[in-house]
């Protein structure tokens, strides 16, 4: 058994410790707002929150965040989460929307750190989110949207 | 009580049909309307008719207007876009209108373009739909206002609906809901007189998107996030060389990993069932399957390169010919030679193709999936189970992009889950995925191209003769699309935009030779030009040059018949300015037509040490109406992202036969830091509206190309860019 708290609940979860952290959540507890896009942590589809880091779900083992805190998008909350689904929706980021997921989480982590990011901070803190829509022009100003809201 | 009667109206692009109108309402206090294409006959009132299973509008006590929506969304937004449509025509209020997927039913909901077909691509969900929901939206407004008259007693004339209120000069009004059970007992007008243009309040204007919400907390629901009771995941390991078949099977191992439940060969491949997404991938990892290559290809990239080159010396299939244009290469001022390569590439939505596919008790089949050719798919997985069409159910859902990669003229992985539900006797829910390596290396590729052109100039620098060789594989012929889409052995497909190309040149030839291959090909964002745009808008700029004539300036002179490309050539470039940009950086122009709709693009770029950096994009379309500005705006932004991704440096390759990449890293799509700062300018018009989920994509590699040139004095002509041909540059 494996404990996991995800999203303030916690799981007792009969899995192998080496199953990535992307099917417990998706197959096995069914919180399929996290996505699998590559399954090797090159497009941060299934970007969740660990600790409150973004932490590619895909290659995190299971067994390895027993005990920490993991928070979906089901669960996000508080300012800087709400800012940015809030730019998201008055820019209408989203086409497909299959990557937005991850894109938010990237997203909330950016601001949690860095409040007032800069283009070349948006760079690299979503370079790893891959959206085939390309919606990078308007990712990149609901990010400044949401920061501005933050004030 | 259920009343129907017909109006005719001939849609543009199917003539030959006509169209009705039916409506069904009355026991479920709701109001339906439907535009139903069909044969040539006419519905009389029969009030024992069931309600019309195939409405497109649907009124509900609770003030919702769903519009039943029967394409698919794979993000073009066209949910938002066909709500706005009826929106108008009924005179809704946004924050009422609803939208949910329409069942599969070709009689009900084909495309109008395709003919009995439901399905989606060609850009065409818009147009064909454009008058369909039209009528179907106005003709449940006089419903709703022929009930409010009956209620109210007063002359229809004489009342208003405005943001989804009835109302009348006396001070009465009342909601679309209160009003839903009336109307649906109205008849059904005969005639319904459509908006003028200049009244519209919704179309033209910026409507929030409908999927938004959905898509920002997790809760939109992709064929990848179905659950069924005992739903097993299936994941097939398929033949290493395309044309490869299964000669043997050694399932030992894989079936004694735990979690997997079966293993099944498929014509396909070997199929292995588990309990989730992970044991699969642990038990197909553990599969031993030896391979039969006889009809395989086995060839690498150069040696198709080469065979392609040499195909290329002989006289093809003739896709235009006009003058003559071996006699006027000679007499030509100046000629320029070229040769453009287009790579193999692959899709890649980020959703993973998937879809769920079971028995119910009852006998009949039901299927999850973000199917795009619903017809296709209904009648391929019918046939595989042997069942009959009215026993096979699909659930569309939001698809996560497809680009193309969906609409197969074989259902391809919805085929593979029926024959692995087949094989796996129906015990259980399928859930048929694919890891991103399958869909890397699993084909259905835009078909890799070579072309070889020679264009040449008279003394005053005008073109005067245009000789264009293409060679790739045609994905139609073969197919069941054949008989639609091939033309005295022409796939029109292969050569679009270049046999069309809209420069006046007296002397052209353009030709094709298929390149047959057991490779699987298909439409790719923009099917034909995502590979005729860049050479056409390439060697267009290279004549500019050559006659040492302004690349704008020398275009324009050239469209003189054609002002819808001349008007978005002009809107982009007056957009972009005039600022003289620094050594090192470059401008360069395209504009191209494709699917009806005109889009051009000036690309500014920086070219130094470390390679080449898009820095913006203008770009300015006419795509007739723009139903949802802002929408357009985001696919035009897409379509650049899209085909920057293979400019810049997307390809699939094979050596000996298998496909060198395989997931995220050799296949690397564009990323944030990658995306040059856009602006999308619209022409607006008042034609009917035309396409835009692909025209966004053909200009853009072109305008880089001539961009980098204009920094650089190099031309890149092929795909993606060689930046090791800018050398010090």
């Amino acid at each position: 058994m494996i404990k996991l708290s995800i999203n303030n609940v916690d799981h007792d979860l009969d899995v192998p410790p080496d199953m990535p952290l992307l099917w417990a959540v998706r197959d096995v507890l069914n919180l399929t707002g996290t996505k699998f896009g590559c399954g090797q942590a090159l497009c941060g589809a299934c970007t969740v929150m660990v600790d409150g880091n973004p932490t590619r779900s895909c290659q995190t083992l299971v067994g390895d965040v027993a005990g920490q805190k993991i928070t979906t998008i089901e669960g996000v909350d508080g300012k800087v989460a709400q800012a940015v689904q809030t730019a998201w929706r008055k820019l209408d980021v989203v086409q497909c929307g299959y990557c937005q997921s991850g894109q938010i989480m990237s997203a909330i982590g950016l601001l949690t750190t860095t409040p007032k990011p800069t283009d070349a901070d948006i760079d690299s803190a979503m370079d790893g989110n891959v959206c085939r829509c390309a919606t990078y022009v308007r990712v990149r100003a609901a990010i400044h949207e949401a920061a501005t809201m933050l004030g | 009580m259920l009343i129907r009667a017909n109006t005719e109206t001939a849609t543009k692009a199917a003539p030959s049909r006509r169209s009705f109108l039916k409506a069904a309402g009355a026991t479920t206090g709701a109001l339906m309307v439907a535009t139903h294409i069909g044969p040539n006959k006419t519905f009389a009132a029969t009030p024992n008719d069931p309600p019309a299973p195939n409405a497109f509008v649907k009124v509900a006590a609770d003030n919702t207007v769903t519009v039943m929506v029967k394409h698919l969304d794979m993000g073009q937004g066209i949910t938002t876009g066909l709500a706005t449509i009826v929106a108008e025509e009924i005179d809704a209020d946004w924050g009422q209108m609803r939208t949910a997927f329409a069942p599969s039913d070709p009689q009900a909901y084909n495309n109008l373009f395709f003919g009995p077909i439901q399905g989606t691509g060609g850009s065409t969900s818009t147009a064909n739909s454009w008058m369909q929901l039209r009528q179907a939206g106005a003709a449940a407004r006089a419903m709703l206002v022929a009930a409010a008259a009956a209620e109210w007693n007063v002359p229809a004339a004489e009342i208003t609906v405005a943001k989804g209120v009835v109302s009348h000069k006396s001070g009465k009004s009342a909601t679309f809901g209160a009003l839903a059970a009336k109307a649906g007992t109205m008849p059904v007008p005969a005639k319904v007189t459509l908006k003028d243009p200049k009244d519209f309040t919704l179309i033209g204007t910026r409507l929030p998107r409908l999927d938004s919400n959905d898509k920002t907390d997790g809760k939109a629901v992709y064929a990848l996030d179905i659950r069924r009771p005992g739903m097993k995941t299936a994941l097939v390991l398929r033949p290493p060389r395309f044309g490869g078949t299964v000669k043997s099977v050694d399932d030992k191992a894989a079936r004694a990993v735990p979690g997997v439940v079966d293993v099944v060969t498929i014509p396909q491949g070997v199929a292995v069932v588990a309990d989730n997404t992970w044991a699969a991938q642990r038990g197909r990892e553990a599969l031993v399957v030896t391979w039969d290559d006889a009809k395989a290809e086995m060839r690498s990239t150069a040696q198709m390169l080469a065979d392609y080159k040499a195909a290329a010396e002989k006289p093809g299939i003739v896709a235009t010919k006009e003058g003559d244009v071996d006699a006027a290469l000679k007499k030509a001022a100046k000629v320029v030679e070229a040769e453009f390569v287009f790579p193999y590439l692959a899709h890649a939505p980020m959703e993973p193709l998937n879809c769920v596919i079971e028995m119910t008790p009852s006998g009949t089949c039901e299927i999850h999936a973000g199917s795009q050719f619903q017809t296709v798919e209904h009648a391929t997985a019918a046939a595989i189970l042997g069942l009959k069409m009215e026993q096979v159910k699909i659930n569309t859902l939001w698809a996560g992009g497809s680009f193309g990669r969906r609409a197969t003229p074989n259902a391809d992985y919805i085929a593979e889950a029926a024959q692995i539900l087949k094989a796996t006797g129906s015990k259980y829910p399928v859930h048929l995925v694919q890891t991103r390596e399958d869909d890397i290396k699993g084909g259905r590729y835009r078909p890799m191209f070579y072309h070889k052109v020679r264009a040449g100039i008279d003394e005053a620098g005008n073109p005067l003769v245009w000789s264009h060789r293409l060679v790739g594989q045609s994905f139609v012929i073969g197919t069941a699309l054949e008989p639609m889409m091939v033309k005295n052995g022409l796939d029109h497909s292969a050569v679009e935009g270049a046999s069309n190309m809209p420069y006046p040149v007296p002397n052209v030839l353009v030709d094709w030779h298929n390149a047959p291959s057991p490779v699987s090909t298909l439409w790719w964002r923009s099917v034909g030009h995502s590979h005729t745009a860049q050479a056409v808008e390439v060697m267009i700029d290279e004549l500019a040059h050559a006659a040492g004539k302004d690349p704008v300036a020398y275009r324009l002179g050239l469209l003189k018949d054609h002002p819808r490309h001349r008007a978005v050539l002009e809107l982009a470039v007056a957009k972009a300015g005039q600022d003289k940009l620094p050594a090192g950086r470059g401008r360069g122009v395209a504009v191209h037509e494709s699917f009806s709709s005109f889009v051009a693009m000036v690309a500014d770029v920086t070219v130094d040490k470390n390679g080449v950096k898009v820095d913006r994009v203008v770009a300015a379309v006419d795509c007739g109406i723009a139903v949802n500005p802002d929408v357009v705006r985001a696919q035009v932004e897409g379509g650049i992202g899209y085909g920057l991704g293979h400019a810049l440096r997307n390809q699939i390759t094979f050596t000996d036969g298998v496909v060198d990449q395989a997931n995220f890293d050799g296949y690397e799509p564009l990323r944030m830091s990658d995306m040059p700062k856009i602006e999308v300018h619209i022409v607006p018009s008042t034609a009917a509206p035309t396409g835009i989920g692909e025209p966004g994509v053909p200009p853009i590699a072109p305008a880089v190309a001539n961009a980098i040139f204009a920094a650089t004095g190099k031309r890149l002509r092929s795909l993606p860019f060689d930046l090791k041909m800018l050398g010090s540059a």
